[in-house]
């Protein structure tokens, strides 16, 4: 019986780490959203993020270590994805562009920056170039493991991460004043600014706030994939994902961890789907495994999009001369 | 100043500046990188195919980019026309990537002629449009959305129908040739090859694609159905009010954009240059530079022909670029600042409305400034006169 629930271990723990991505960065789609600003840029955002927290675990591997190295690394994410979100935010807020064209200049941005970047790390340091950032050292300061029975469980900080900033979300959104005012600026932003609230500044809150979940979710990304990640594979659409959990999650920040849970699971099906017997036994190729994710997420924004609770003012540019 | 009053003249100007501003910041970007050798890098990638000693091998060259624009260009067109309905048709990038699998598996698994094996890429793109349309009109789904979804779907399936017709020591798909897939060659242009140094990898895709790129611009501003696909782009409920079928318009809409990615799927696949990898981890870029080059030819059909041209020059060019010191991705570096730059185009536009305005402005005033000096001084005299 014990054995039979030991190879439940592993889909549990990719189940939790992929959630956790998914979660902190719908959540940051959702700041951005309720504050009247579509963010199809997170996953750029989500790359740009990585990038910063690799490099700084790349640079300080052999300098500092454990907790204020995981510290250091959580900044740096949280740094670089607040200044690259702020792009979005100068074109959307100050320039009133199109909100789609920029967002998806920032994800073909993303990716390819991140490698060239990378690329010339690794030819001023090893002289060949490399796509891939190796930062092992770094990735003790994250995990732990327990065994179970026979298989390791290996509990994961961003975990607890993830709650901690979920927990933020929801009491910055509903109790406070500017979590409230936020909102008012994606449903009415017009109303909102009649009544004292500067629209442009609660805007670029949004945005930026995003782009620190966004950096977040995408250094915790590239961590659960191993010690080294390849900067031309982007996130695999993660970014994109998560706008799905949050459309799932109707932009109410507990209903996105319960929808990031359920994607969570579909992603972590197509790392495991080998080593369950049950699943073994269906005999389906793991293509099948690998679209699962995508497919999910069509078919529940199909049946959740049409009674959609989106803010009401997101994705117009706001114009003062507007009624 | 009428000059620059005209429409077609505000879009050349803006796409420009976004151009020189891209390259400037690439050309920043390589400087940051490493210093000497970043303007020879820069040389390089807008030199392209200049880069080859010899004329015959610049002709062939050039030749080869050639080839690639043409898929770039119907990407683009594809992203144009949805773009027109109001729809952004991030999808091109996967209605592409199936329209490659179908062509392939058509022309090696299936032995299939060109016509048929190009009709397959048509319709499977086009499917793959109809979807996002589909889930668009009816569920309401944000088309960015589900064709992000879509594209991923598309790269999977496409990854592994074609791992049955690949060779077997590597990840790539048999080459177009022999009994397997010569067939699914397109007809070669005969003199025309000869004068770009008998590069055979040109062939009736690159006119086809300029032609279709007319055909676009033709549909779009001198039918009925254009008209009525631009009104729904502008304002959906006011086109719903007069009487369009809306929805209908937008799934047609996407399923002609689906069909033109296809379409540029096969137009490179079947020209024998490339064989798919079927180990890819994305799906091709093809469609992402599309969108560039929609927006920096100023969402015209005819513009499109240039930028894709540009585009594919200094993709082409980035790799030529001395790989030990800088990486060839500099080139999508510049393509998706550009693409960034573009949402600056309405305000590129208000700018140089604002100084034709003042400018003009100036000039009545100064107009206006000399009608009343000589009426001054005829007063003045007047009053002088009358001391």
């Amino acid at each position: 019986m014990l054995q039979a629930l030991e190879q439940y271990v592993l889909l549990i723990q990719y189940t939790l780490i992929f959630a956790s991505v998914l979660m902190l960065v719908a959540l940051g789609g959702c700041f951005s959203e309720h504050s009247g600003v579509i963010n199809l840029g997170l996953e750029g955002i989500m790359v740009i993020g990585a990038l910063g927290g690799a490099l700084m675990m790349f640079y300080l591997q052999d300098k500092v270590s454990g907790f204020p190295m995981l510290l250091l690394t959580l900044l740096a994410a949280i740094v670089s994805g607040v200044a690259y979100s702020a792009l979005l935010g100068l074109a959307c807020i100050n320039f009133k562009a199109d909100q789609t064209i920029v967002g998806t200049a920032l994800n073909l941005l993303g990716t390819a920056a991140a490698t060239v970047i990378v690329k010339a790390v690794n030819v001023a340091k090893f002289g060949k170039p490399d796509d891939s950032l190796a930062y092992r050292v770094g990735r003790s300061a994250f995990t732990k493991s327990f065994t179970i029975g026979t298989t390791n469980f290996e509990f994961n900080w961003f975990m607890v991460i993830a709650v901690v900033m979920l927990v933020i979300a929801f009491i910055v959104l509903y109790k406070t004043k500017f979590g409230l005012r936020l909102m008012a600026c994606g449903e009415h932003p017009q109303a909102a600014a009649s009544v004292g609230v500067n629209v442009y500044k609660m805007r670029w809150s949004g945005v930026l706030i995003s782009g620190a979940y966004g950096g977040l979710g995408g250094i915790c990304y590239i961590m659960a994939g191993g010690g080294t990640w390849h900067f031309s594979y982007g996130v695999a659409g993660f970014g994109f994902l998560s706008l799905a959990v949050m459309i799932f999650g109707q932009w109410k920040p507990i209903r996105i961890a319960l929808a990031a849970l359920l994607f969570g699971f579909f992603r972590a099906l197509s790392n495991v789907n080998g080593s369950i017997d049950l699943l073994a036994s269906l005999n389906l190729p793991s293509t099948i495994y690998n679209m699962m994710p995508y497919i999910v997420s069509l078919v529940v924004l199909a049946f959740t999009s049409k009674k959609s609770r989106a803010p009401k003012a997101e994705g117009i540019p706001y114009d003062k001369g507007m009624r | 100043m009428k000059f620059f009053k005209n429409k077609a003249v505000q879009s050349l100007i803006a796409s420009l500046v976004c151009i020189v501003l891209g390259v400037l910041i690439g050309y920043i970007v390589l400087l940051l990188i490493n210093p000497d050798g970043a303007g020879k890098a820069m040389i390089t990638l807008l030199k392209n195919f200049f880069y080859y000693p010899t004329a015959e091998m610049r002709r062939e060259y050039f030749g080869s980019t050639l080839v690639k624009t043409a898929p770039l260009l119907m990407c683009s067109l594809s992203v144009l026309f949805a773009y027109k309905t109001g729809l952004f048709n991030i999808g091109a990038a996967g209605q592409y990537c199936i329209g490659v699998c179908a062509c392939l598996y058509c022309a090696l698994g299936l032995g299939w002629s060109w016509p048929l094996c190009l009709l397959a890429a048509v319709i499977c793109g086009a499917f793959f449009g109809m979807l996002v349309g589909l889930l668009k009109s009816y569920c309401n789904v944000n088309e960015v959305i589900s064709g992000i979804m879509l594209n991923w779907i598309a790269l999977y399936i496409t990854n592994s129908v074609l791992s049955t017709v690949k060779e077997p020591t590597s990840p790539y798909t048999y080459k177009l040739q022999g009994a397997r897939g010569k067939a699914a060659l397109l007809p070669r242009l005969g003199k025309i090859n000869e004068f770009f140094n008998g590069n055979k990898y040109i062939t009736i895709a690159v006119p086809i694609a300029i032609i279709i790129a007319v055909l676009v611009w033709v549909v779009l501003e001198k039918t009925k159905f254009g008209y009525e696909l631009k009104a729904t782009g502008f304002n959906k409920n006011a086109a719903k009010y007069c009487g369009m079928a809306e929805k209908r318009n937008a799934i047609l809409t996407l399923v002609i954009a689906g069909a033109l990615a296809g379409l540029g799927a096969s137009f490179y696949y079947q020209s024998g240059i490339q064989q798919w990898e079927c180990t890819a981890t994305s799906v091709p870029g093809m469609g992402f530079n599309g969108i560039a080059a929609t927006f920096l030819g100023g969402l015209n059909p005819i513009g499109t022909i240039f930028s894709s041209y540009f585009l594919q020059h200094i993709t082409d060019g980035g790799t030529h670029i001395d790989t030990m010191k800088y990486s060839a991705q500099i080139s999508d570096l510049i393509s998706s600042v550009i693409i960034y730059l573009c949402g600056f185009v309405l305000f590129i536009k208000h700018v140089l409305n604002n100084m034709i305005t003042k400018s003009e402005e100036k000039a009545a005033a100064q107009l206006k400034a000399a009608e009343e000096k000589p009426a001054a001084t005829a007063a003045d005299n007047v009053k002088g006169g009358e001391q």
